[in-house]
């Protein structure tokens, strides 16, 4: 491996990692404090994170995290595409699961339109947003376990993800970038064969949890790895701007989905776990026992979910169906309107939120009247969560920084948008 | 009553000179003020008993491409105990756009207003740690200004040397 020389490292990130006495030399690592740069291509910040991590032997004395590897310019590119085209770009956010962000971004637009989407949709829509759910706590319990040396886990949280992508696939024909939701509902049925499975899954799946969970929580390597590591009080975590498990695993009971109810979470029964440890071990807790709160919700949702229409009938604002843009004048001239110059909302500004698995994604709109929005600004939990991360990382050692890094589950597709 | 009736009277007790703008579009309350305010104001809605503004979810701008006040500084809070959020905005001038940082209130606006410094140009006054958040240190363009094409600006990275 090639040395790290001063030049590689910006000035000003040098300037932000030290204090005026430090005395820092990139040379002689023995004598002194040294520098060392964690990825942008390092298997355990999942993407492409960078952390910059002042030493003092193996002990960090100071931690920057540089973003910006991933950065696609979303926020410039919505300001000049309409709404409806926007919407695959919401799969690219948290790729890990892409229903969640599609949902987001449909009721942040419905909310500015003024719209609701029919009963059936808004279950259909809760169930794609439980599945995600699942899907994202998976990968995060699955690559927390290997990021402190369990592989086992990791390969049996995909195995089980792989079920819920199968489901997706018949859902929605696409197994990872859904593009499922339109504004004004989703945009085909749920089949009966997709809610087969849907129960197939969830009825083996307790048992596979289980399993899992008696290979990590009795296992001493992994608690002892995690325990009492990356404490933030709630307080703190409130002031740095947590949101999702993570705020929840310090004792703070906030969920958006109780707090400030949308679709239809207000008629779900459902428990808001939390933990008051605030260590990396409470926040793999509450991703745990969400996953269960998540597959409560889904029965819930099928159980009650009503036949009817999936696309609200409003002709000026939601895209027609395609076998009346064959046949009928009216539709085809509404079709061209929508595709061609965007569903003009009023002018003004809004901001939606919901709990996303990884925190509280929101999308502030604002509107000047035109089919394109005139600034739209992606409010996303992972950069927020990503935040805490120098604070937390400080006093620790090289090696639990992966698995503190773990257990605030950034996805950088969200954070660097 | 209701939190959201509340906030603006206690403002204006607490403030009786300044003008609040206040606009509720689809159940989003936003209160627009002078930007000198914005840490006075900001400290009031933290630390008031009843309203209890404890967390700063984001902090953006808006470019209006126009003469005068061209950018709009947006900040959105919660109360956790009220479950309620709050947006409030406060309008800076193109010439040297500048506003005092929130950092002191809520120390979670540190990133978000690198961000907006990143992407707008606007300078955060007092801020611990002012650098840009995506865009390398050297970038001389703010992205998110309307003036930036969508297409970019071809030449303006220099590549890493081989």
């Amino acid at each position: 491996m090639e040395k790290l020389t001063k030049d590689d490292v910006h000035p000003s990130i040098v300037k932000a990692l030290l204090d005026q006495e430090t005395n820092i030399t990139f040379e002689d690592a023995l004598e002194n404090e040294m520098i060392l740069n964690m990825g942008p291509q390092h298997p355990a910040t999942h993407g492409v994170l960078r952390v910059l991590l002042r030493l003092d032997g193996e002990t960090i004395v100071a931690a920057v995290p540089d973003l910006g590897y991933l950065h696609r310019g979303y926020e410039k590119m919505a300001e000049n595409m309409s709404f409806y085209e926007f919407i695959p770009h919401t799969d690219r956010l948290d790729y890990i699961s892409p229903p969640a962000n599609n949902t987001a971004f449909c009721l942040a637009v419905e909310k500015l339109y003024g719209i609701e989407a029919p009963v059936r949709a808004q279950y259909i829509r809760m169930i794609m947003t439980e599945l995600a759910r699942i899907t994202s706590h998976l990968v995060a319990v699955g690559s927390l376990a290997m990021d402190v040396g369990a592989l086992t886990v990791f390969l049996w949280c995909l195995r089980e993800r792989e079920k819920v992508l199968n489901s997706y696939d018949i859902i929605c024909g696409a197994r990872f970038t859904t593009s499922y939701t339109r504004i004004g509902g989703v945009a085909a049925d749920m089949p009966d064969e997709a809610i087969v499975i849907i129960k197939d899954f969830i009825a083996q799946f307790e048992e596979k949890l289980d399993e899992a969970e008696r290979l990590l929580n009795t296992n001493r390597i992994f608690v002892e790895r995690l325990e009492g590591v990356g404490v933030i009080s709630g307080e703190e975590a409130i002031n740095m701007g947590l949101t999702g498990p993570n705020l929840r695993g310090s004792g703070i009971d906030h969920d958006l989905r109780r707090a400030n109810p949308y679709m239809l979470y207000d008629q779900m029964d459902f428990k808001v776990p939390v933990y008051n440890e605030g260590d990396s071990l409470a926040r793999y807790f509450v991703r745990a026992d969400e996953l269960r709160e998540s597959c409560k919700i889904i029965l819930q949702c099928l159980d009650k979910m009503p036949k009817g229409e999936i696309m609200l009938n409003s002709p000026k604002k939601v895209l027609p169906r395609k076998t009346e843009i064959y046949t009928k004048m009216e539709e085809l001239i509404h079709d061209f309107m929508i595709v061609n110059f965007g569903v003009k909302p009023p002018v003004g500004d809004i901001y939606s939120a919901v709990e996303n698995p990884k925190g509280e994604l929101g999308f502030y709109i604002v509107s000047k009247g035109e089919g394109h929005p005139w600034k739209m600004k992606i409010r996303s939990p992972s950069f927020c969560n990503l935040q805490s991360l120098g604070g937390l990382i400080k006093g620790h050692m090289i090696s639990d920084v992966v698995a503190i890094i773990g257990s605030l589950d950034p996805v950088m597709g969200e954070a660097d948008k | 009553m209701e939190i959201k009736d509340k906030i603006v009277p206690l403002l204006q007790e607490q403030f009786p000179e300044t003008n609040f703008e206040v606009t509720d579009f689809r159940g989003d309350l936003k209160i627009k003020f002078d930007a000198s305010l914005i840490v006075p104001v900001g400290n009031f809605l933290k630390q008031h008993d009843e309203l209890k503004f404890n967390m700063c979810e984001d902090v953006t701008a808006v470019d209006w491409a126009t003469k005068k006040k061209r950018f709009t500084i947006i900040y959105h809070i919660y109360s956790l105990e009220n479950k309620f959020r709050l947006r409030l905005a406060c309008d800076v001038e193109e010439n040297h756009p500048h506003i005092e940082s929130v950092v002191p209130v809520w120390k979670s606006a540190n990133w978000y207003e690198r961000e907006t410094y990143d992407m707008y140009g606007i300078k955060f006054d007092n801020h611990p740690d002012l650098r840009r958040m995506y865009m390398p240190e050297e970038y001389e363009y703010y992205p998110l200004r309307k003036e930036y094409p969508l297409m970019g600006i071809p030449g303006d990275l220099t590549l890493p040397k081989k």
